[in-house]
């Protein structure tokens, strides 16, 4: 295996566009070394942005390091952009085996055993499934399971899955300021989450009393310039408050797009989750 | 010129904006009325609390966010909206809009105004 990564380093080396990477990050992966496969992904990416197996590659790389997050959205758009690929609905069900939901497991292995019927893996995880065993074999990743990760944070994160910023740049919060969903980080990579929703508590219900005291009608949104960014402000359902932030580099009228994106799966999710 | 007259230049250049249903200066620190110019019906000592109280909810969370204070934020609602421009001596240009305001026009007036507040 080391010579085939030195060789495959080489070529890629030569040829930086070369989709040998796929397999050098793969390798390097089962080898156990993932920060080097986790470099050969990224700079992948950065090249075939919307190559699936990249998405793919990089989601067994995140779930070998345990950013379960971060790894559903790769998996989540290698499927926006192959909606059969095997490798991506195997990874999604076995996250969803790690957070208990069998049934979207196991709907995601029916889909991956119609794509590839002939593959043993799915056949066997999804009888595992089907038998309502706690979870399957993981299908993926070579190195020793660790404990399964609390079901929130991934829950969280699956508000906004696909969303651009979804990480760094767009929260829900509930009434009190109480995260439902979603992150934000400042210029420096550092999470200012808690400290943002701390200062929005409540911004909801004063924006429906000041626009009921003018007659407006029901309030909408609230788009802010700031001197290094823009944020926007709106309420997806009842007293539910969704931020966007981004630099100035994007107008307020896209700001306002994203919003309404996000306000729509926002919704959706509050739905699902009563 | 005095600053009662300064105000009222910086409310006119507001309020002659198409669609304006009013404007006030407002001070950011305890909500109360400056200036006003607002038709008829409109509860300024009221909005002006709740403008202010907000004004101060989104600065602190944008700075909190490291997107800076903020410079200009726009209240929506169905039947119009609240357009504010916060000034650095603490004074917030506030102007009250129907929906079919040309917004950028009244954010330019408002920066404006701002600048005529000082």
């Amino acid at each position: 295996m080391a010579d085939e990564i030195k060789k495959l380093s080489s070529q890629l080396a030569q040829d930086p566009d070369s989709l040998v990477f796929l397999r050098l990050g793969e390798l390097l992966r089962l080898k156990g070394q993932f920060d080097a496969a986790h470099r050969v992904a990224v700079t992948g990416l950065e090249r075939h942005p919307h190559l699936a197996d990249a998405h793919d590659l990089y989601a067994r790389i995140l779930a070998d390091k345990h950013d379960y997050e971060r790894a559903f959205d790769e998996w989540d758009m290698a499927l926006r952009v192959a909606p059969t690929h095997v490798g991506a609905l195997k990874g999604l069900a076995f996250l969803y085996f790690k957070i208990g939901d069998v049934e979207q497991a196991a709907a995601h292995l029916e889909a991956a055993q119609r794509a590839a019927p002939d593959d043993p893996g799915v056949a066997q995880a999804l009888a595992l499934a089907r038998g309502g065993h706690a979870a399957p074999p993981a299908p993926l990743a070579p190195v020793e399971e660790s404990p399964a990760p609390a079901a929130q944070p991934l829950d969280e994160a699956r508000v906004f899955a696909g969303l651009e910023g979804a990480e760094e740049g767009l929260l829900l919060l509930d009434a009190s300021g109480r995260v439902l969903g979603g992150a934000l980080k400042n210029s420096q990579g550092q999470d200012v989450t808690d400290a943002v929703a701390a200062y929005l508590a409540g911004v909801s219900q004063e924006a429906a009393r000041t626009t009921k005291l003018l007659g407006l009608g029901k309030w909408t949104g609230v788009a802010a310039e700031g001197r290094l960014g823009h944020v926007h402000l709106t309420a997806p359902t009842g007293d539910a408050l969704l931020l966007v932030v981004r630099d100035r580099a994007v107008p307020m009228g896209r700001l306002a797009i994203i919003a309404q994106r996000a306000a729509g799966a926002a919704r959706r999710w509050l739905e699902a989750h009563g | 010129m005095t600053a009662t007259a300064g105000y009222g230049q910086a409310l006119d250049l507001i309020t002659r904006v198409g669609g304006v249903r009013g404007a006030m200066l407002v001070s950011a620190e305890d909500g109360i009325v400056v200036a006003e110019q607002l038709m008829e019906g409109i509860k300024g000592t009221a909005v002006a609390a709740l403008a202010a109280s907000l004004s101060t909810r989104l600065r602190r969370a944008m700075e909190a966010a490291g997107v800076g204070a903020s410079l200009f934020w726009h209240l929506q609602a169905e039947q119009g909206a609240l357009l504010v421009v916060p000034t650095p001596n603490g004074i917030l240009v506030v102007a009250v809009a129907e929906p079919d305001v040309n917004v950028g026009l009244v954010r330019l007036e408002l920066l404006r105004a701002a600048e005529v507040v000082g």
